[in-house]
């Protein structure tokens, strides 16, 4: 099959033998579990329960909510002992509406939808289990599963891709759960397949994962539909859109959904996800875990509950030989920094990483050399050092015209960068000023429209008074007369 | 028949005059100066009255003399003051202007007596509620220019700013200030 390749990008080291060797471990149930309400792209849940609720494994806590939404489910069984704000897995450290569950060690579940065989359902009814299981997408970006498995029925879908890439330093959850757990996912991928109506599918994995590689070769050589592509090592690959192009030679126009170009991209992950929900009617409630990095003492993959705190898995694994520098959610390409070691795993949780001050790379940035590597690498095109000058220069709407919105935040430029500009963190801020703005200029519109429209309203009333007054007179003149 | 009549010539009135007081306002609003005009463009057009001037048309005069700094709009902000700069092709620093942020009105619920004063001052009607009875504030509506709260007898509406959350937080730019 052929293989196409995407512009730029880079070849980060691995660091993945440390945890890819040993078995995923089952963590012991955490004394408290912390479920936020929101830990998908859309709104958030609504709760469902009451402090003091006593509940069992794999209750819905909080249905869904508008359109794009996920249900949440008991990790555990146990109660409800609080409903409120806890630290939220994200870099800004704000609080999030969190439901806390003590565990009473049964883990008793709730009775599920009995398990069926898969391939009888319609493809609503596979839709609809995967939405009710709170399945998003595990790859990082927890968009809900639900919602892309829909769009399949807008937009004709040919191809399906799973992605096995996982292009990031130090994550190897997505390859263990390949290696144990290959028929599970294979089939979770026909039935997102089915879901879809694709006609192909493309397990992508890069090649540094020979073992993944053959597992889910052996697992999907009966079904002919499924080819399983080995894909060379470059990170981004595991972009949505730079894997499209790998795998297609497509590329998906700036602004627009894969699925409109009829390519639907889900995770390994999200895939045994979807086997789990559809035949054997089991919600969303763990997940695997990377917990690695160079200050963790035994690195590992381990499966937890949704709303473990980082804290515990930093336990299990032996706790901290050093003091780290940055202790990350995600890999360290793409992943945000974790306020706390209090904020729970999250659906979209693929690793907890703790980097010393070497693997941290912190050093400290010096003038730009105008060497153009970070144009050399850039996925998209775009040149970050005329990006960077105008962000700093505060020139936000020049840097919007060269195309900032485009930026997918791989950081391959600032992971190049001889001066050690920040400027993956620049772009950020950009692209956050540019959704403000955004913002700030609808709201002015909406404003506009308002104010004209109290001015008709007012202009309307005067005229109304104004006219009553000459009514009244002639009323007068009428009955006088 | 002069009863029908009369409701004709009253109804004809009103809306005749109502035309001509639209078209009123519009004369009133007109300005020859394409500057005035794309400075009027960039201010919100709420004429809240916050600069200092009766209303936006007014302060996009002032502007185009020169008489009026392009920070003179509180609920246009850091946004509305850097465009004003570009269209008079002056720089500004936006370091000067003390940026509040965005504010939103809020009413204490213990203290709204219902008096629907603060309704008749919103210049764009985001306030809602029927007489003696609580009032509230439409958050997507209100661009916290503050008109309510100076007629409010009671005190009872506050300017907060908007609460950071998960959905509004944003990066900040390196080097200055922290997360
Ligand atoms: S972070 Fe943005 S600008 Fe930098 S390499 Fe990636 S896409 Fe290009
Ligand atoms: S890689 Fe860094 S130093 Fe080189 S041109 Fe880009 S920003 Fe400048
Ligand atoms: S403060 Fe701004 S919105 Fe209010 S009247 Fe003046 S220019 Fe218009
Ligand atoms: S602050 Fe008060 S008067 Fe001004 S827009 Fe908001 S609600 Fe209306």
């Amino acid at each position: 099959m052929k293989i196409f390749r995407f512009r730029g990008g880079i070849h980060p080291e691995g660091n993945k033998d440390p945890t890819a060797c040993h078995p995923i471990a089952r963590l012991p149930l955490p004394k408290r579990l912390y479920i936020p309400l929101q830990q998908h792209i859309g709104e958030p849940a609504a709760p469902e329960v009451k402090v003091g609720d006593h509940v069992l494994k794999g209750q819905r806590l909080a249905r869904h909510q508008g359109s794009v939404s996920a249900p949440v489910h008991a990790p555990t069984s146990g109660t409800v002992i609080a409903i409120g704000d806890h630290m939220a897995p994200h870099p800004s450290g704000l609080p999030v509406q969190t439901i806390t569950l003590e565990p009473d060690g049964e883990e008793r579940w709730v009775e599920t939808e009995p398990a069926v065989d898969p391939f009888s359902l319609t493809r609503a009814e596979v839709a609809a289990r995967v939405r009710d299981a709170g399945i998003v997408g595990l790859g990082g970006a927890a968009f809900p599963a639900a919602v892309k498995l829909d769009a399949g029925n807008r937009h004709p879908i040919d191809t399906l891709i799973i992605n096995g890439g996982e292009c990031e330093p130090y994550l190897t959850c997505d390859d263990r759960l390949m290696r144990e757990g290959a028929g599970y996912v294979v089939e979770g991928v026909r039935l997102i397949a089915n879901g879809l109506g694709a006609k192909r599918t493309v397990i992508a994995i890069e090649d540094n994962k020979p073992e993944a590689l053959e597992a889910m070769r052996v697992a999907a050589a009966a079904h002919p539909g499924i080819s399983v592509l080995r894909v060379p090592s470059r990170y981004p690959m595991g972009s949505e859109k730079q894997l499209v192009t790998t795998v297609t030679g497509r590329e998906i126009p700036a602004g627009k959904l894969s699925a409109e170009i009829g390519v639907s991209v889900h995770n390994v992950g999200t895939a045994l996800a979807v086997c789990r929900a559809v035949r054997f009617g089991k919600p969303l409630v763990s997940r695997v875990v990377t917990v690695g990095g160079g200050a963790i003492r035994n690195p590992r993959n381990v499966v937890v509950p949704i709303g473990t705190p980082a804290a515990d898995l930093v336990e299990f694994c032996g706790g901290f030989t050093v003091t780290p520098t940055r202790v990350l959610m995600g890999g360290p390409m793409m992943g945000q920094v974790l306020p706390g070691l209090e904020a729970p795993v999250v659906k979209g949780t693929s690793g907890i990483i703790a980097l010393t001050a070497a693997e941290a790379h912190a050093a400290s940035e010096r003038a730009c050399l105008h060497c153009g590597r970070c144009v050399d690498v850039c996925p998209v095109g775009l040149v970050p050092l005329e990006l960077a000058a105008r962000v700093r220069a505060g020139r936000i709407d020049d840097a919007a015209e060269l195309g900032m919105g485009d930026c997918l935040s791989c950081g391959c430029c600032a992971y190049v960068c001889p001066a050690h500009l920040p400027l993956a963190h620049l772009f950020n801020y950009a692209k956050g000023e540019i959704a403000a703005r955004r913002e700030a200029q609808r709201k002015a519109e909406e404003t506009r429209k308002l104010a004209e429209a109290r001015r008709l309203r007012l202009a309307a009333e005067a005229a109304a008074k104004a006219a009553r007054r000459p009514a009244r007179t002639t009323e007068k003149a009428e009955t006088e007369s | 028949m002069t009863m029908i009549l009369s409701v004709a010539v009253v109804a004809a009135l009103g809306l005749g005059l109502g035309w001509l007081l639209g078209l009123a306002s519009q004369w009133l609003g007109a300005t020859t100066d394409p500057v005035v005009e794309r400075l009027t463009e960039a201010l919100p057009g709420s004429q809240c009255g916050q600069c200092g001037y009766p209303g936006c048309g007014q302060a996009a005069i002032a502007l185009s003399k020169g008489e009026a700094p392009v920070t003179l709009c509180p609920p246009g902000g850091r946004v509305v003051a850097e465009k004003l700069a570009e269209i008079l092709g002056t720089t500004f620093d936006p370091g000067n202007l003390p940026d509040r942020g965005p504010l939103l009105a809020r009413v204490r619920t213990d203290y709204c007596i219902g008096c629907s004063r603060c309704i008749k001052s919103c210049p764009t009607d985001a306030i809602l509620g029927a007489t003696k009875q609580l009032h509230v504030v439409l958050e997507e509506a209100c661009i916290g220019c503050g008109a309510c709260a100076e007629v409010c007898p009671t005190g009872g509406i506050d300017l907060e700013g908007i609460p950071v959350t998960l959905r509004n937080w944003r990066w900040h730019k390196p080097g200055v200030g922290h997360a």
